[in-house]
């Protein structure tokens, strides 16, 4: 097991490089650079700067230099620890955005977990009682959640909550919890707030997975080793939950693989419209004004969160699943 | 055999509603279990035997149901009507496992992939005895033990996949031992197995059997078996009961037209087909020498392989001109790899394979480049053993059949016409099927589009791959007999592969026997059938279950 | 006597039962049409698919106006209803296609106009009414709209107004041909993309084979959406229209080939094996045929169902990207260009009207989904 672990860690080293190296081309594919950008900013805005202040810039980013020390200069600095400065805010990388990704990675673990545990027991109960009333309904939910973009739900949603009961929920925290160390009041604070943003993330995710759990439960009801267990006399429910159940959770945890991605990604578009203090709206805060070292560390962050959650649900599989395990 | 069936069943009858019709699929069926005794079901597909099976233990798949009729499970104070009972609840839950249990046909699927066999057995017996968890798995590693299985105790906790076929049954079948039930139904349990280890697991469910005094249900199409272990036979057809007999009454005096027809094509079988005598001098038409195809297996860090499977370690065998040549061998073989090298679906990794064209020449197809492989199509066809799977479902007859036509002939769209309606006639199928899909024929008609194919070429060697294993008994020598009379008229020469002694017995004029990539012993088929030398030989000829119950230790007088 | 039966195959009984001869010679696409025949939803969201492109086919003519014309006047004016009967002053009523005009008064606090519903003032509309000219597909000069106002200077808002006075119907119906072309399109070019790699993939096996898995693998564990905020951004603004809206293709589907090719690769692995190919090979047929000829008819049907569940994904993508900003830009309109006016909690307070595009965007995006998922059926049953 311990070995398995660290061979899947070890797999991850090669994703990681390719990250780094495809959040590193995005960041560079923008004409010109950052220095001419603010030097135009500061023009438009009618002041002026010498061009020794300029070429100090390009020197301390190296900016004039070719792709590769480029590259390897940030790299280099991110290995130890220094992410570089955000351009636009003159502040170092790391203080901008940990506290913001902590927050995406919350919010999208929460949703995780909750989509799971709310299409798990759909499912199942969907495939085991197929055409019934429950069926129907999370199948007719499946499809309008997903053909809902989720922009258009979070402002659905601040609509209706805005009309109906004239409250505004944006926002991750009540001013007065905004700062304050954790406590039971600011998580149950959050709690009131979040639901939100988890609410509009988890819905597409929650019937795709609620489909799918049902389409391989299906698939699982009708195989020779459920026969063979009712003729032993066992109970329906006790059969069905202990044993295709079992086999149908594997492709079920798997699914990790695209959900995280996408709750990555969805979040960040929520979050945009919802103006959470999440990573999102700095993103593309960071991505319009070509910040580059924020943007990179950004992206880098959320590969790298995708490529761990991905870890977990092989360990998660391989716990679950002898075949992998022994094979 | 005389006093109280333990199972009476009296006027069964069960129906599939379908989108437009009805299937029945059980029609109005009759008949007695007696304690302690084997009752052989007997059908070809259709039949609806399984269906039988599955009603007794109120196991029919939606949307079937039981439509009339009653199954009698005597008891000792109250008899009960199974079918009162309906298909769930707690009184049927009392029947299953307990007082009745099942074994299936395929062991791998028929047991969870994901739990351990102890945990399933320990399963079973918790259900159904107030005893301790403790107390459960000790009972489970003595029924191991009884079935057979090596090393009980470490075996508790393995799972399925872990185990050979014959083991899993094995491990099935102390499953379904468990409780001691009264009844065994047993639903084609060894038709998935080789035939040494059929013989095996056979020879322990009638070991069981007399230990216990179970009555026991055995559901089978293999007529071989039927002889071997049944005290008495009810035959099934299209959902009807045929017959029902004593086992020596049955073989000796068949009363029904379908029961002696069936009895027919399989004792056919059982006597070789006339054959004409081999000539003085043989030519050779393809001389196989040392061949082998070994895969890599387990990449080692470098990708450098630790082991090798030897699918073919060694083969030599010559084929001669006008003779059928039988390859014989169980699953793991290396059989099918045999076939399957030699028309280079892959290429071996050592030796040569000589093969005299129609024009004379000699060439190795071990090494041909694809040009020449491209001709030696044209002479040397291969026959598959699924006509499921071996024809194109989106391609018509036609289509097919003109396939190897129009790569290795020049002829025109309306020769081809006539060739493939020739060629239809002549495998005994109508002419105007060619615009037919292949979905619209049976297996047994499918098998015969297949040979049109492989013959449409004028072939001088064909690789027959288990041609008649997938279709029913009493079309197999439907089959054979053409591919015989095609032999004959078109000076064809055959490798003919099978794990079915009795069907190679019938067919062909020598046969190999392979073990794990190797020929053990290689003869006549009459010496190797008769008088065989090598042990493996002799257990495998032994093992096969012939169709004739009074070659059994226990026949009358 | 026969004794050849066919194996116990519940629906081949069936055929053989019921419908005797009637499928024999039946191909694969009649077979495919009519499983697909019975799922009536499918059958539903085609029509209603096919609704959709008819409308992106013909929008010049369907919209009463052109997109950009705006109205300051009428800055998000309600919608107005249509109505058929108008009292004839005599008690009775008589036929007349109308919409109901507009009360305009400034409120004195905010300064902004409101508008009600003035049931008093008539405005006859009509059919292949004469208005504002234009270019059908930028070839064919006409003026004539499907329908509108007789009188080409009255307010005609079907759907409302936006913050500029533009006529929303208009500009979802315009939307509608940018959105779903843009779907078509992309999806063509995943598809080419998708065929070439997975095919390569499926049929060569080995070395090529992992390769090609692993990028797929890597482009489908990124999260899209920093990827193409990032591509999107680096698009430089002064680039023409049509050049924003070619370049947003090529992300998109640069992303979108993943899905197909595996669909393909799929298909082709398991292809490789069956025993009707092997057996074409031994009929010693060349490469090319045997992948054209013998392999790729089991494909065409999985591609179908993969391409109409692809549509929606890109549809939702762009609706997405142009939606924050970075997608298609004005004076092009998309569904998700018109749903910019939506971030503005207080626009849509006032004027909820503006979700319309919106509503379009869930009606397409299901019907197409339905559309795949009843082809996805209907081409293999048993879901390989």
């Amino acid at each position: 097991m311990i070995v398995f672990i660290l061979k899947r860690v070890l797999s991850m080293i090669p994703a990681m490089f390719a990250i780094s190296i495809l959040a590193f081309v995005v960041i560079q594919l923008p004409p010109g650079d950052y220095v001419s950008t603010y030097a135009a900013q500061i023009a438009q805005s009618g002041e002026s700067v010498d061009s020794a202040t300029l070429n100090d810039l390009r020197e301390r980013y190296g900016l004039g230099e070719n792709l590769v020390v480029q590259y390897s200069k940030w790299i280099g600095g991110i290995l130890r620890g220094d992410f570089g400065d955000s351009f636009e805010w003159r502040q170092p990388v790391t203080e901008l955005i940990w506290g913001r990704m902590g927050m995406t990675a919350l919010i999208s673990l929460c949703t995780l977990v909750l989509m799971w545990a709310i299409s798990l027991p759909i499912g199942i109960y969907s495939a085991a009682r197929q055409y019934s009333l429950v069926d129907y309904l999370s199948t007719a939910f499946a499809f309008l959640a997903m053909a809902t973009p989720n922009f258009l739900l979070a402002i659905l949603l601040l609509y209706i909550t805005t009309m109906w009961f004239g409250v505004s929920v944006g926002g991750l925290f009540s001013p007065q919890y905004e700062n304050a160390p954790w406590s039971l009041a600011k998580f149950w604070d959050f709690v009131t707030h979040a639901w939100v943003p988890v609410f509009v993330l988890g819905t597409a995710g929650t019937a795709s997975l609620i489909r799918i759990m049902r389409a391989n439960l299906l698939d699982e009801l009708h195989k020779p080793y459920v026969e063979a267990g009712r003729a032993k006399g066992l109970p329906e429910a006790r059969l069905i939950l202990s044993y295709p159940t079992r086999v149908a959770l594997n492709p079920f945890i798997s699914t990790v693989g695209w959900v995280l991605p996408a709750l990555i990604s969805g979040e960040l578009i929520v979050s945009t419209v919802l103006n959470l203090p999440t990573a999102g709206p700095l993103l593309l805060q960071a991505l319009k004004s070509q910040d580059m070292y924020l943007a990179g560390a950004f992206i880098l962050l959320s590969g790298a969160l995708v490529l761990i959650g991905t870890l977990i649900s092989d360990i998660l599989l391989a716990i679950s699943d002898p075949r992998i395990r022994l094979s | 055999m005389t006093g109280k069936p333990i199972l009476k069943v009296r006027n069964l009858s069960v129906d599939f509603p379908m989108r437009r019709a009805v299937l029945h699929a059980v029609k109005d069926i009759s008949f007695d279990l007696m304690p302690g005794e084997t009752l052989c079901v007997v059908g070809e597909s259709g039949s609806g035997k399984s269906v039988t099976a599955r009603a007794i233990l109120q196991l029919v798949a939606k949307p079937g149901s039981i439509t009339q009729g009653e199954i009698v499970l005597a008891g000792g104070e109250d008899d009960v009507d199974i079918v009162k009972l309906g298909s769930s609840g707690p009184a049927i839950r009392q029947i299953r496992g307990r007082r009745i249990a099942m074994i299936f046909q395929e062991p791998m699927t028929s047991l969870s992939p994901v739990h351990t066999i102890g945990h399933q057995i320990v399963e079973t017996i918790l259900l159904h005895e107030q005893v301790s968890k403790d107390e459960a798995r000790k009972r489970a590693i003595a029924l191991l033990d009884r079935v057979r299985i090596p090393n009980p105790e470490q075996a508790l906790d393995r799972y399925s996949f872990e185990f050979s076929g014959g083991m899993r049954q094995r491990a099935m079948i102390a499953m379904a031992l468990s409780c001691n039930p009264e009844v065994l139904i047993a639903d084609e349990p060894t038709t998935a197995l080789d035939v040494t280890t059929q013989a095996e697991i056979l020879s322990l469910i009638k070991e069981l059997q007399r230990d216990r005094g179970m009555a026991v249900l055995f559901i089978t199409h293999d007529m071989g078996v039927v002889a071997q272990i049944a005290d008495r036979v009810m035959v099934m057809f299209r959902g009807e009961k045929v017959e029902e007999a004593n086992v020596f009454d049955l073989f000796a005096n068949p009363q029904k037209a379908y029961t002696k027809a069936l009895l027919g094509s399989v004792l056919k079988l059982e006597t070789p087909a006339p054959r004409p005598p081999r000539p003085a001098a043989e030519v050779p038409v393809a001389a196989i020498d040392n061949l082998a195809l070994h895969f890599p297996l387990n990449p080692g860090f470098m990708g450098k392989p630790v082991t090798y499977l030897k699918a073919i370690d060694g083969i030599s065998l010559t084929i001669n001109e006008g003779e059928t040549v039988g390859v014989v061998g169980e699953s793991g073989s290396g059989k099918t790899t045999l076939g399957r090298t030699l028309l280079r679906v892959y290429t071996p990794t050592g030796g040569t394979v000589n093969y005299r064209r129609g024009d004379g020449t000699l060439v190795d197809i071990a090494s041909l480049r694809k040009s020449g492989l491209q001709s030696l199509y044209g002479e040397v066809r291969m026959i598959f053993q699924d006509p499921h799977s071996s024809l194109n479902p989106r391609m018509t007859v036609y289509q097919i059949i003109s396939e190897p036509l129009r790569t290795n002939t020049r002829m025109s769209e309306a020769q081809m016409r006539d060739r493939v309606e020739e060629l239809l006639t002549r495998v005994g199928l109508p002419a105007d099927g060619a615009d037919r899909y292949p979905h619209a024929f049976s297996g047994g008609q499918r098998q015969r589009i297949s040979i049109a194919r492989a013959i449409a070429v004028r072939p001088r060697l064909i690789v027959a791959d288990e041609p008649t294993s997938a279709l029913d008994v009493s079309l197999r020598h439907q089959v054979l007999d053409l591919m015989r009379d095609l032999q004959t008229e078109f000076g064809l020469s055959y490798l003919f592969i099978s794990h079915d002694i009795s069907v190679i017995r019938y067919f062909c004029d020598r046969v190999a026997v392979m073990k794990s990539g190797k020929i053990v012993e290689i003869g006549d088929v009459a010496q190797i059938c008769e008088r065989p030398v090598h042990d493996y030989t002799k257990t495998l000829i032994s093992a096969v279950p012939r169709p004739d119950p009074r070659l059994r230790a226990d026949a009358p007088a | 006597m026969s004794l050849d039966t066919k194996p116990y195959d519940a629906d081949a009984l069936l055929d053989q039962q019921v419908t005797a001869g009637q499928f024999q010679a039946a191909g694969q696409w009649t077979m495919v049409w009519s499983r697909f025949r019975r799922h009536k939803l499918a059958l539903v969201s085609l029509a209603v698919v096919g609704f959709i492109y008819f409308i992106a086919l013909f929008a010049e003519f369907l919209a009463p106006y052109d997109p950009g014309k705006f109205d300051p006047r009428y800055t998000f004016v309600p919608p107005q209803g249509i109505g058929l009967f108008v009292d004839d002053g005599q008690g009775g009523s008589r036929f007349q296609p109308h919409v109901t005009g507009y009360k305009i008064e400034l409120n004195p606090v905010s300064f902004r106009r409101e508008f009600t519903i003035d049931p008093e003032t008539i405005i006859p509309i009509g059919l292949f009414v004469e208005g504002q000219p234009y270019k059908l597909w930028g070839l064919f000069g006409m003026n004539r709209h499907l329908i509108g106002p007789i009188d080409q200077s009255q307010p005609f808002f079907l759907a409302g107004g936006d913050r500029l006075g533009r006529d929303l119907l208009s500009r979802t119906i315009h939307g509608t041909r940018i959105s779903m072309s843009i779907g078509l399109v992309g999806v063509g070019l995943s598809l080419v993309l998708g065929m070439i790699l997975g095919g390569i993939s499926g049929y060569r096996g080995g070395m090529v084979d992992r390769i090609i898995q692993r990028v797929i693998e890597f482009i489908r564990s990124v999260p899209t959406i920093p990827l193409w905020l990032g591509l999107a951004a680096a698009m430089p603004k002064d680039w023409p229209p049509l050049q924003v809206y070619f370049s947003i293709l090529v992300i998109l589907s640069l992303i979108g080939w993943t899905e197909i090719a595996r669909v393909v690769r799929g298909r082709f692995l398991s292809l490789r094996n069956e025993d009707f190919v092997i057996s074409a090979r031994l009929d010693g047929v060349s490469e090319f045929r045997l992948i054209m000829r013998h392999m790729m008819p089991s494909l065409y049907s999985h591609l179908i169902a993969a391409i109409t569940l692809a549509i929606p994904n890109m549809i939702l993508a762009e609706t997405a990207l142009s939606f924050l900003g970075l997608g298609l830009q004005p004076p092009i309109v998309s569904w998700g260009v018109l749903l910019q006016d939506t971030q503005n909690l207080r626009a849509i307070t006032q004027a909820p009207w503006l979700f319309i595009p919106g509503i379009c965007v869930v009606i397409a995006v299901l019907a197409l989904n339905f559309l795949g998922d009843g082809v996805r059926d209907a081409a293999d049953p048993y879901g390989k």
